[in-house]
C-alpha cells in the first residue's frame, strides 16, 4: 500500500439507516482517533430510509482509510467513503446579520455583498440579513470584508455539503447487492 | 393469540435462541424478568453470581469454551455499569454475548431517576451493538437481532438496555429470527481473484510463515488450518488467543508470537520472505516496534473483519472472508511441497530458548515452586485435554508459555483488555460451557482478590473449578517491569495476603497449600481427584520473572532471555 502521510482536508460521506444514537457512534470513532471534525452535515438522504453525514476532518490518508473503515463497521452503517476537494461539487451557506445604520453610512458594505454574489433577504431599520452560498473561501473573504466595515452582529457558516462527481452511485449498487443477497438468502 | 408481558416475552426469546443458562444478579429495574424467570427455571439456568462483573465474565467463559452466545442478565444503574469491563474485553477479544439490563421505564428517562444511567451511551463505544427496548412489542425482534449480531461476522458484545414498562407491557409474542440486516453484511462474498493471488504467494515464497489467531476457533477453522499448513508445509506461530486452534505438538507448530512468547517464531517474523496472518489484528503485544516488524516480507491477511486491514500493519494482500470458507479455498490451490531447510532454521532458537529458559522453569533443581513447573505439571495431569483458564498477568503468561493443548477451544484468558479478576468468573462459566472437562484456573494472589466474592457462587453451584493459585505475595508483572524498567522500586507492588485456604474452607471448597517440589505431583493428583471445587495453592518464588521478554517498544526479534 502506497502511503500518503500528507494531511489534508478530506470529507467522508457515510450513509446510514435512521436510527437514533448514530451520530455520536460516528463522531466517536473520530475522536477517539484524535481527529477533530471540522464540519458536519446530516439530513435524509435521496435513498429513502437511508440518512446522510457529510463530515470533513484533516488527516493523513491512511488514518482517512482508518476512519472509513471503523465507522462502515458500526452495525447500522450502509457505505462510508472519503473524498478529496477534487472529486466533489461542494457548497456552503451562511447568514450575516448585520446593523442597518452601518450599512446606510458606508456604501462599502452593500458594494461587498453584491461583489460576493451576497443576497440581502431582510432588512428593517436595526440590522439586514445576507445569504451567501458558495465555498469557505468565497465565505470567508466576505466575512473579512464585512467585519473589516464593523457591521456584522452575527455570522453563521453550515457544514460543508457536497455531490459526488464519479458516474458510479456506490450506495445505490451496495442496496442492490444487499438486496441480492437477501433475495438468495430467502430462497435458501 | 395469548398476551404476555414483555418480561415473559424475553424468556421466550431466549428460549428461542437456544439460551440454557444465564448468569445474573437481580436488581429493582430487571424484577418484572426476574419473577418471569421464575417460570422458567427448568429451561433457563441462571447462575446468581456474587457481583455483575462476574455475570459478563462467566458469560465469556462460557462463549469461550462452548462456541455459543454467553448471556448475562443484570440490573440498571449499578448493576449496568459493573458489566462495563467484561462488555469492553469481550469487544476487543471478539467473545459472542448479550448482556440484558434493566432500564427505569420511558417515562423517567433523563430525569436522573433512581438507578437510571445512560447504557446506551456509556457501552455504545465498546460493544457490537447497543440498543434500549422500549416497548414489549419490540422485545422478540430486538433479541434475534442481538443473538445474531453478536454471533456472526466478527462475534462481540450486545447490550440490550430493557425499560422497565416494556418488561411490564403487554404483547402477542410471536417468535422471530433475524438473519439479514441491510447494513451489516457478515458473511461478505470470498473473491475467487484473492484466493488465486495468496495462492500463487504462497507457491512463490521459500519462506513462508503463518500468524495464527483466534479468527480461526472462532470460525471453527480448526481443521482447515491444519489441512493448509500440512498440505504447504508451513510452519506457524499462535497469538495467546490461537493457542488451541492447532494442537501444541503439531510439528508445524513453532510456538507463541509476541513481547512473552518463542524466540524462534519472534525470530523468524523478521526473517521469512512470506507473512501469512489468519484472525488475529497484530496487536501490539504481538509486534512489538512496527517500524522493523516483518519489513522484508510480503504479508497476506486473512480475516473476517474489513477494518482489521492495514489497521496497524500494511498489508500485501487482504483476503476477507471468514478463514473457514477462504483457507479451504486457498488449501486447493497451494501446491503440496516441503519447506524442509526453513523448518529447520526455526530449530537453534527453539534449542537455545530451551536451554536459557524453559528447561530452568520447568526443571529447577532447588530452591521456592516456580509458575512453569507447576503449570506443565497440571497441563499432563490432564493429559494436555483440560481447558486452561488464566487471570491476568505473570501467572498467565506463564500459563500460556506451558499449558499445553491437544482439544480446540482450550483457551480463556483475557487478551487484548488484560483484565485482573477475569479468571475465576470466567472459569465458572467455561465449566457450564464445557461441563465434560477439566477447567483449570491459574490465577495470581492480586487477580483472585479482585473477584474473590465469585468462590460464592462457586459454592452454590459446586462449579467444578480446580482454582491454581500461584502465590508470590506480589503483584508480580507490574513487580517485574519495575525490576527491569523502574530500578527495581517496588511501588506498592508487594502485598499481604489472607489466609486464602481459610477463606475457601469457609466457602466449604476443598484447599490446600504446596510449598515443598515433592509435593507437587501429589497434590495436583488430589485436585484432580476430588470431585468439585479445588484451591490450589502453590507458594512460589517471590521474585521471578517471565522471560523471553520483548521490552515494550522494541523490535519483536531483539528478545531478552535474562535480566
Amino acid at each position: 500500500m502506497e502511503k500518503d502521510t500528507t494531511t489534508k482536508l478530506y470529507t467522508f460521506l457515510i450513509y446510514s439507516e435512521n436510527v437514533p444514537g448514530l451520530l455520536s457512534q460516528i463522531t466517536a470513532v473520530f475522536t477517539r482517533r484524535q481527529v477533530n471534525i471540522e464540519s458536519l452535515n446530516v439530513c435524509a438522504s435521496s435513498t429513502p430510509g437511508a440518512h446522510k453525514y457529510t463530515v470533513t476532518a484533516i488527516c493523513d490518508e491512511r488514518m482517512a482509510r482508518i476512519l472509513t473503515a471503523q465507522v462502515e463497521k458500526r452495525i447500522e452503517v450502509l457505505q462510508a467513503h472519503f473524498y478529496t476537494d477534487d472529486e466533489l461539487f461542494i457548497n456552503e451557506t451562511a447568514l450575516f446579520k448585520l446593523s442597518t445604520p452601518v450599512m446606510l453610512k458606508n456604501p462599502d458594505v452593500g458594494r461587498m455583498i453584491r461583489f460576493h454574489n451576497a443576497r440581502i433577504i431582510e432588512v428593517n431599520n436595526t440590522y439586514a440579513v445576507v445569504e451567501i452560498t458558495g465555498i469557505t473561501n468565497d465565505i470567508l473573504s466576505l466575512f473579512d470584508a464585512l467585519k473589516t466595515l464593523g457591521c456584522v452582529l452575527q455570522f453563521v457558516r453550515s457544514g460543508r455539503i457536497c455531490i459526488t462527481k464519479s458516474r458510479v452511485e456506490h450506495l445505490d449498487e451496495y442496496l442492490a447487492v444487499r438486496e441480492a443477497k437477501k433475495l438468495s438468502q430467502e430462497k435458501k | 393469540m395469548e398476551k404476555v408481558t414483555g418480561a415473559e416475552a424475553l424468556m421466550r426469546a431466549l428460549e428461542h435462541e437456544g439460551v440454557d443458562v444465564l448468569f445474573g444478579y437481580p436488581g429493582g429495574s430487571i424484577m418484572p424478568t426476574y419473577d418471569a424467570l421464575y417460570d422458567h427455571k427448568k429451561t433457563l439456568n441462571h447462575i446468581l453470581v456474587r457481583h455483575e462483573q462476574g455475570a459478563v465474565h462467566a458469560a465469556q467463559g462460557y462463549a469461550r469454551v462452548s462456541g455459543k452466545v454467553g448471556c448475562a442478565i443484570v440490573t440498571s444503574g449499578p448493576g449496568a455499569t459493573n458489566t462495563v469491563t467484561g462488555i469492553a474485553d469481550a469487544m476487543i477479544d471478539s467473545t459472542p454475548m448479550v448482556v440484558i439490563c434493566g432500564q427505569v421505564g420511558v417515562a423517567m428517562l433523563g430525569t436522573d431517576a433512581f438507578q437510571e444511567v445512560d447504557v446506551v451511551g456509556v457501552t455504545s463505544p465498546i460493544s457490537k451493538w447497543s440498543y434500549q427496548i422500549r416497548r414489549a412489542e419490540d422485545v422478540a425482534w430486538a433479541v434475534a437481532r442481538a443473538f445474531y449480531i453478536a454471533k456472526s461476522g466478527r462475534p462481540g458484545p450486545v447490550v440490550l438496555d430493557f425499560a422497565k414498562n416494556a418488561q411490564t407491557g403487554m404483547v402477542n409474542y410471536e417468535p422471530a429470527t433475524v438473519d439479514f440486516i441491510r447494513s451489516y453484511d457478515p458473511e461478505p462474498d470470498v473473491k475467487m481473484t484473492d484466493i488465486e493471488r495468496a495462492a500463487k504467494m504462497i507457491n512463490n515464497s521459500v519462506k513462508p510463515f503463518v500468524l495464527v489467531g483466534q479468527g480461526v476457533e472462532l470460525g471453527h477453522a480448526q481443521e482447515e488450518l491444519r489441512t493448509f499448513v500440512e498440505k504447504a508445509d508451513l510452519p506457524c506461530g499462535t497469538t495467546f488467543l490461537g493457542l488451541s486452534a492447532i494442537p501444541s505438538d503439531h510439528p508445524l507448530n513453532m510456538g507463541i508470537l509476541g513481547m512473552h512468547g518463542n524466540l524462534g517464531p519472534n525470530v523468524m517474523t523478521n526473517q521469512c520472505d512470506l507473512l501469512i496472518a489468519i484472525g488475529m489484528r497484530f496487536d501490539d503485544r504481538v509486534t512489538g516496534n512496527l517500524a522493523t516488524y516483518a519489513k522484508q516480507a510480503k504479508i497476506i491477511h486473512f480475516d473476517i473483519d474489513q477494518a482489521e486491514f492495514n489497521k496497524n500493519v500494511p498489508v500485501d494482500l487482504a483476503v476477507l472472508g471468514n478463514c473457514k470458507e477462504t483457507i479451504a479455498e486457498v488449501t486447493k490451490l497451494v501446491d503440496q511441497t516441503k519447506h524442509t531447510a526453513w523448518i529447520d532454521g526455526f530449530k537453534p532458537y527453539a534449542e537455545k530458548e530451551y536451554e536459557k529458559v524453559i528447561d530452568k522453569a520447568l526443571h529447577p533443581k532447588d530452591g521456592p515452586l516456580l509458575m512453569g513447573e507447576v503449570i506443565r505439571k497440571v497441563s499432563e495431569a490432564t493429559n494436555n485435554e483440560g481447558i486452561m483458564v488464566t487471570d491476568v498477568g505473570q501467572n498467565q503468561l506463564m500459563a500460556c508459555r506451558y499449558f499445553k493443548f491437544t482439544k480446540k477451544r482450550s483457551v480463556v484468558t483475557s487478551g487484548g483488555l488484560g483484565t485482573m479478576g477475569f479468571g475465576l468468573p470466567a472459569a465458572i462459566g467455561a465449566t457450564f460451557g464445557a461441563p465434560d472437562r477439566t477447567v483449570c484456573l491459574f490465577v495470581g494472589d492480586g487477580g483472585l482478590q479482585m473477584t474473590i466474592q465469585e468462590l460464592g457462587t462457586i459454592m452454590e453451584q459446586g462449579a467444578p473449578v480446580k482454582i491454581i493459585l500461584l502465590n508470590n505475595n506480589f503483584l508480580g508483572n507490574v513487580r517485574q517491569w519495575q525490576e527491569m524498567f523502574f530500578s527495581r522500586r517496588y511501588s506498592f507492588t508487594p502485598m499481604l495476603n489472607p489466609n486464602y485456604e481459610l477463606i475457601a474452607q469457609g466457602y466449604g471448597i476443598p484447599a490446600k497449600t504446596v510449598t515443598e517440589r515433592a509435593d507437587l505431583d501429589a497434590s495436583i493428583a488430589e485436585m484432580l481427584a476430588t470431585p468439585g471445587p479445588y484451591l490450589l495453592q502453590c507458594a512460589i518464588k517471590e521474585e521471578d520473572n517471565v522471560l523471553p521478554m520483548t521490552p515494550p517498544g522494541a523490535n519483536i526479534d531483539e528478545m531478552l532471555l535474562e535480566v
